[in-house]
This record gives structure tokens, sequence and C-alpha cells, in this order.
């Protein structure tokens, strides 16, 4: 191979670093570790989905041989609430139980097989409180509350007002109209929720654990159990998927629980599948009114929307996943007049929390359907409404923010526009066989990055070099399997002049690397990388300097750093770095620097209701464009042709960036087409991946990735993330063509083949 | 190899747990993942469904012996090369079935492959790379039988 002779490269799809040892089964997840002499520790659960825990009886799951300790909320020292802006969530339940997967009891057992037997034993007296399962329902007068301080079960109402909407319709030729629902969605990482925790002789706590973001979770554990940050170290290896449903406590705070009653012995928890649909965190479900007007000539008007998101029993990120979705409410167009209104609501159905694409990918479907629909209104092609009115530099979006960071969405959807799928896709359509129908849709996206205005975007990076002369990346957000610190080690390689193989990179661990935030919001390598990038630079001058005093040189300026030394280059005379390394102290090997992610300098004032994360400046963007052919007799929707145009700035690694948007893709057709959590009465009845179905090998298209070369100002290297804006994009497009197809609109997801065929038969 | 474990202990803890062979993962539990794919006497199956004592007398193959064949080394390879591990939770169940499908012909399209591959879930990739990943081993092999 030859890649390990040169110095890395960014813009070469370099091979990830983790992936030799992923595809040889080396690679060390948190569930693949089994401590010693270990205890299992395990979850009851409430069952019932609203009501007060007058008593546990614990006696017949304790008597169980094996189970060692049942622990209830008398054994949780300190406030027994975790959550990542509210405080609101008992590790284990103290008086309401609010959801039917609230934590009742904590078991240990000596063996997986005796937790399994236990589990189900432990009997919760619950006196049945009145449950709301109907986000309206939930927020009409009289309907139980299910926070006390929470009055209609609102989480947060909030509105964007830019212009005057509602005068503004007055003006409008065509206007169209609809409303949509949007399912909830599991993330179905494979690796389910799972962590290891022991009690040191020193009285700390060490973890590891599959999580998206190690350093909050120090917090979180920290105040729910009352526990000094210094005393919990967490390790965060590479997680198998991530997604969005590992960020926040899931096993965190459990864990830790058990280890302070495990008598210092390890403690192993790993969610199966079941618990996984049951209690983890899911996708919001969405329920959407929308209202789109424009003039003749197709120059968008005026937008009126109300969105309701479901969010559960608890707040997670509730309040801040439907801002971002307001934020994006008004797709990626140049709309003057706009009242977005949301309402995010608590109700006793499972926790809905962050996911790829954020609040986002159900405002995408609503607003690119109307689109078509508002299209269909004025007699317009849907390519030419989009870019007659796709963003561009300098405009001003739908929340008001001026746009000073690149926006290629309409260099996207040119993309599309000059692709043979879209130039052809007429005579493609009448090759359609005997009893199906053909047709192509639309669909431009864009997604923000980073927290967003108030809450301080930042990331540290360490880079050491080693005393044997090779160079290690500290890396300090999880790496959920998008490759971030694959990423950051082709970005230090290429700094520091290093082939691939002289780069060693830790994974995340709260002793050693620096608070960099989350694994998430598309922030992950811009941030970290942006940090990084300095360090290097950092780190690079000071082993030419030090290199200079080792070589009885007068200045720096011809130094060389080169793959394994320095070299002055008139004489020809150099340093391997192992013997620089060897007369540098530790402290002076190592280079820390932080980052803070640029925030809007012009913030507008069109947002009422907002906690934190308004506004965001940096957008990735995109277009897409679904092929599909629909069986007339079974309304089976099959996706026979994929296009992805991603506007992510300048690649770092085409390869990576492929994989970015293929997987986005896959998990939106999944979204589009099938994926359905089904929860009745707060109970989860899908239950297993043959009643909860994504997307299998036979499912999806060879998706079309095609990169727009952009260049992002405040990027490292010129890139944005694009983790998540591919995700919004497989939804309304695939809709769209359904409708292009058949003649029919779907407005309720996922387009399922019972809901496509009662529509073509309503039709004929 | 003689082990001695209860009749009924499954498959995949038996690798996991008892023999520390981690490579082997388990995503479901109940068979519809097929992160947990191993080779028993050459034949892709989930050990999470099955029971220790249905190893007895048999030849078992995990992604840990993945690179004493041929074929095997190929697909880890060509995985690797191809970009078809992302997060690489499902990579090893993935490989080894396409270990089964390569030793069952040298010539499959990309349907076929995407039918041989059809117990496998994976959430990271869209499988576009994936199934580029199988057909860059399946002709190197083929390439190598011809040499």
């Amino acid at each position: 191979m030859t890649i390990d002779r040169e110095r890395m490269e960014i813009g070469k799809p370099e091979i990830r670093s983790d992936a030799y040892s992923k595809a040889s089964g080396r690679e060390r997840f948190a569930a693949d570790i089994y401590p010693d002499n270990l205890l299992w520790a395990g979850v009851a659960r409430a069952g019932a989905a609203h009501g007060r825990l007058t008593s546990l009886d614990v006696s017949a799951a304790l008597a169980v041989p094996g189970v060692l300790k049942v622990l209830t909320a008398g054994d949780v020292p300190g406030p027994n609430r975790h959550g990542i802006i509210h405080k609101d969530t008992p590790v284990l339940a103290d008086d309401v139980v609010r959801y039917t997967g609230d934590a009742v009891a904590l078991i240990l057992a000596e063996t997986r097989e005796a937790l399994k037997v236990a589990v189900p034993l432990v009997k919760a007296v619950i006196e049945p409180l009145t449950a709301v399962f109907d986000p309206r329902e939930a927020m009409a007068d009289g309907a139980p509350l299910i926070h006390a301080d929470r009055e209609n079960n609102l989480l947060m109402a909030a509105e964007i007002r830019k212009g005057e909407a509602l005068a503004a319709f007055a003006e409008c030729d065509a206007v169209a109209e609809g409303e949509f629902s949007t399912p909830v969605q599991a993330h179905i990482f494979l690796e389910t929720e799972n962590g290891t925790a022991q009690l040191e002789e020193d009285g700390a706590i060490s973890m590891t654990v599959s999580t998206q973001s190690p350093f909050r979770d120090r917090l979180e554990i920290g105040h729910a159990l009352g526990i000094p940050f210094d005393r919990i170290r967490i390790a965060s290896p590479c997680l198998g998927g991530g997604f969005g449903g590992k960020d926040g406590a899931t096993v965190q705070c459990l864990l830790a629980l058990a280890a302070l009653h495990a008598d210092g012995r390890p403690v192993k928890m790993q969610w199966e599948r079941e618990e996984n649909l049951a209690a983890g965190y899911r996708r919001h479900a969405c329920r959407m009114r929308y209202r789109l007007g424009a003039k003749r000539d197709g120059t968008l008007h005026a937008l009126e929307c109300e969105l309701i998101y479901d969010t559960g029993a608890y707040a997670h990120l509730g309040g801040e996943v439907m801002e971002l979705g307001m934020e994006h409410a008004g797709g990626p167009y140049r709309i003057p007049h706009n009242l977005i209104r949301g309402k995010c609501v608590h109700t006793n159905n499972p926790v809905a929390g962050a996911m790829r694409a954020f609040g986002v990918c159900q405002v995408t479907f609503a607003f690119e359907s109307m689109m078509d629909m508002l299209a269909k209104e004025l007699g317009m092609d849907p390519m030419g409404l989009r870019l007659q009115n796709a963003l561009t530099d300098g405009d001003t979006n739908c929340a008001g923010v001026r746009l000073v960071t690149s926006t290629g969405v309409a260099g996207c959807l040119e993309l599309l526009r000059d692709h043979p799928f879209w130039r052809e896709r007429e005579e493609w359509k009448r090759g359609a066989p005997p009893g199906t129908r053909r047709g192509a849709g639309l669909a431009a996206i864009f997604n923000a990055a980073g927290y967003g205005g108030g809450v301080r975007d930042s990331a540290i990076a360490k880079v050491e070099l080693g005393p044997d002369g090779r160079f290690t990346v500290h890396n300090a957000v999880s790496d959920m399997g998008q490759g971030n610190s694959c990423a950051f080690l082709q970005m230090a390689g290429h700094i520091l002049c290093q082939e691939a193989s002289a780069m060693d990179l830790f994974q995340p661990d709260t002793a050693t690397a620096y608070p960099s935030g989350s694994s998430a919001a598309g922030r992950t390598t811009f941030t970290y990388g942006n940090a990084l990038i300095q360090a290097c630079e950092d780190l690079k001058a000071r082993v030419i300097n030090r290199a200079g005093l080792l070589l009885f040189v007068d200045s720096d300026k011809d130094l060389r750093l080169v793959p394994g030394k320095v070299i002055h280059l008139p004489s020809g005379r150099e340093v391997p770095l192992e013997r620089l390394a060897s007369f540098m102290p530790r402290e002076d090997r190592v280079c820390i620097n932080q980052y803070v992610a640029p925030v809007c300098e012009d913030v507008p004032d069109t947002a009422k209701g907002f906690f934190i994360g308004f506004p965001h400046v940096i957008l990735a963007y995109g277009a897409h464009l679904a092929r599909v052919q629909v069986d007339l007799a079974t309304g089976v929707i099959r996706v026979m042709d994929y296009l992805a145009a991603t506007d992510g700035g300048r690649v770092v690694n085409p390869a990576m960036f492929e994989q970015q948007v293929h997987g986005g893709v896959g998990q939106g057709l999944g979204y589009a087409l099938t994926e359905d959590l089904v929860t009745r009465e707060g109970k989860v009845l899908s239950k297993d991946l043959s009643t909860y179905l994504i997307p299998g090998t036979m499912d999806a298209p060879d998706i079309v990735s095609i990169p727009y070369h952009g260049n992002e100002a405040t990027g490292p290297f010129g890139m944005k993330g694009i983790g998540e804006v591919a995700m919004n994009g497989p939804l309304p497009a695939v809709a769209n063509a359904l409708a292009d197809a058949c003649g029919i609109r779907l407005c309720h997801a996922p387009l399922t083949p019972s809901r496509a065929l009662e529509a073509i038969e309503a039709g004929r | 190899m003689d082990i001695y474990v209860p009749d009924d202990r499954r498959v995949v803890d038996l690798l996991r747990v008892d023999l520390g062979l981690t490579g082997t993962k388990e995503g479901c539990g109940t068979g519809e993942c097929g992160a947990c794919t191993i080779l028993v006497d050459g034949e892709a199956r989930l050990s999470c469904l099955m029971v220790a004592a249905q190893l007895e007398g048999t030849s078992v193959t995990t992604v840990e012996g993945l690179e004493l064949s041929r074929e095997g080394i190929e697909i880890r390879r060509a995985f690797a090369g191809e970009g078809a591990v992302q997060c690489g939770f499902c990579t090893p169940g993935m490989e080894m079935a396409a270990l089964a499908l390569i030793r069952s012909g040298r010539d499959h399209t990309r349907e076929q492959i995407r039918e041989g591959l059809s117990g496998n879930l994976c959430r990271c990739t869209g499988y576009v790379k994936i199934v580029d990943a199988v057909m860059k081993a399946m002709e190197r092999v083929r390439l190598g039988d011809r040499e």
C-alpha cells in the first residue's frame, strides 16, 4: 500500500484509520468489554403510563438465585434527577411515573440469566393517574398535567415572525394548504445502549460507555447522584452507531448508581433490543399545518405554519429539537413573510429526543410537499420553482437570519437539473412496466450545524508528540461511526506532514482529553477540527523550533517537518522525531487549543419563546431526486434511482463524505417508507426488528452522491458537517415522486403500501 | 477444541463471553439483524439463535478467522478499501455472510449480492459501499483463481 508512505492529504479518499480494526473484529466497542468478576445490572420499568408509585415489592426479585441487590429510589444519593437542560427525569422513579419505560428498580446479579428472571418479578404498585397520549388533547384545558410546573403540558411554545404573513396572503396569486404528520422513528444503532462501571479504591467511578457526550454525562451523573465531577471518569470508545440516541443519559446514571452499590466489583449493563425500543430516545412525531403563497410568477411570498411536536414524558432536548425544526420550517428559500408557530408538548408517550436531522426532517417533508403542490397550482415545473426561490449568499432565511456563510442550495439543484436522471425522466417514466407507474420527485434541503446562539459551541483539541516520535491526537468528541476521529487523524497527519502509519488516535476519555461538547449537531468535525488545526500548527512550530536547538541553527526558517524527522534544508542535516522527543519534556510535547464556533453577529428580532440555540449561521445544503416505481395492485413504492447533491463545503475525504450521504439517505428512505415505532396507550408495540422495519439490502437502490464543490470559509479546510442534511431529503422526494407517478398526495408518513393503495383507489 | 458449557448456552455468549471472541456482535438477539453471523461447517448461521450443543462436532469460523482464507483476506481488504465500514458493528456479520456468498460462487451480480446479504442489517451505509466491497472482493478472488 502506497498511502502509508506519504504524508496524509486533505481531499484524498484516505482509508479510514479504523477500517481494518473494525473489519477484522478487533475494534473494542463498549459492548465488547467483559471485566473479570463482573456483575450484571438491569432495570425494572414501570409498565404503567401515568400513575403514583405507592410501593415496590422487590422480595421475589431478590430471592432469585444470583441476584445480589435490588436498588430503588431510596438508594439514590443526590437529587435523583437528570436531564440535559431540564433536570426532570428520575434515575429511579420516586413518586410519579410518567411513561411505561420509567425505571423503578435497578437489579444487580451475578449473571445475565438471573437478571432476566428477576426483572419481571419486581412488583410496582402504581395508583393510576389519567394518562394522555395525544398532544392536542394534552394541551387542552383540564388535561392531566404530566409535570406540575408545565402549564397545558407545554414544554415550549414559540414563534418566528418575519414580515406580516397573515396580511401578505392577500397579495398572493396562488396558495397551497396542507396538513401533514410524521411518525416516531427509532435510531436502531446496532450496538444497543450499554456500558461498564467500577468504583475504584480512591472513590472515583470509572466508566466505559457507548455515548455521544462523555463530558456532559459526567455532569448528568454528578448532578443526579450528588457526586463531584472529578470522581467520575468516562471513556467513550468507538460507538456501534448513535444517530443522536446516545446523546444524553441512557445507562450512565444507572450504571454509576450500580457501581456505588457493587462493593468495588465492575458492573455491566446492556439493553436488549426490546428495551432499546421501549425506553430509548426516539424521533418526535410531528403534526404540521401549512399554508404557502406565491405571486403569479412563482415568487414565494408568504408562509404560515403550525407545528406540534410530541416530546413524550420528559424534556430531554425536546424544546431545542422543535426550535431547530422551526428555524427550517420555511425551507431553503427566500420568503419575505413568515409566521411559524411551534408547540412542544408533553404526553405519557416514551421520551423523544435527539435524532439525526433534529426536528428538521419533519418540517422538510411538509415544506417540500407544499412546494410541489404550489408548483402544480402555478402550473410551474417543480425544479424551476425551487431554483427561482432558492437562497443565495446574502439572502435572509425564513428565521430572518442574513446568510453570511456559504449557501449552495441552488448549486445542488443545478447539479440535479443537469443530470440524466432528471433530464431524461419523462422517457424513463414511459418505460414503466405494465401494472406500474413511475415518477420523479425533488426535495431541496438544508440543515444547520452547531449548537446555535446561547450555547457556546466549543472544542479543545490536544495533540501530542510521544516519546517514540509518533504523534497522537486525543479525540474528545465521540466517533459514533461517522469517522470524525479518522478525519482528525487525516487533518493532523496533513499539517504535521506525517504518513498515516505514524499517527495514533485516542478516543475520548474525560481523564486525558478536554471538554469538547457532544458528537452531534453536525458540529463534531467542524468544531473539534478547527481546534485541532491550530493545535497541530502550534505543535509543528514547536517541534521545528526544538529541532533548531538540537541542530544549532539560528532561525527556524530553513527547517522542515517531514515524515519521521525534521530536516535543515541548506545542510541536509536532520533530527529523527524519536530523538527530538527524548529531548523534550512531556508538557513541551503537548499542544492544546480551543476553538469556539461562530455565532450570529446580527440576531434578528424574529423569534419569541425560544430558550437557547437560536439562531444558527452555518448550514449544509442539498438537493435530492428520487425516481420511484409504484405497483398499482399492491401500492408498493420501489425507489429505483436516488441522486443526492450535497453542499458540505470543501470535501476533506471523498469516501467518508459519500458514506455520510449514503447513510443519511438510507435512514431517510426507511423514514419515508416503513419506519413507524407504534405505541398504543403508551406501550411500545414494535418490540423487535421484524415489527420495526429498517431498510435491508433489497430495499434501497445504489444511491448516487454528487458533491457540490463549495468552500466554507469558517470550516476546517473549508468543510461543513454533512452528517444530518441527507436525512431530510428522502421522505419529501419520494412523496413528490409518488405524486408525479400516480397523481396522489400522501401527507402522512410513512408512505406505506396500504396508504398508497387507498389513495390510488380513491383517485380512480 | 473442547469446551464444557451448558448445552443451552447461546453460541453468541459462548463466543463473546466465554471465549473472549468479541468480533462477533449482537445487535438484536432475535435473529433479525445478522450482526452475529458465523459460519458453521461453511454455512452462514446466526449465533444468537443457536445453542452450544448444536456446535458439537462442527467446524466454526468467526470474523477472527477471516484472514485464514484467501476469500476472507480479500473481503477484509475490500471492506476497508471500498469504504464499507462506518460504525463497524454490522461489519463482522456482513463479512461472514459475504464469505459464505463468495464461496458459493464467483460471479454474482450486484442484485445477487444484495440478495445474499439480505439477512444482514446496516444502519450507517445505505449498503452501496458494502455491495461495492463484496463485488471487489469477488473480482479479486476470481483473478486469483486464474493465476
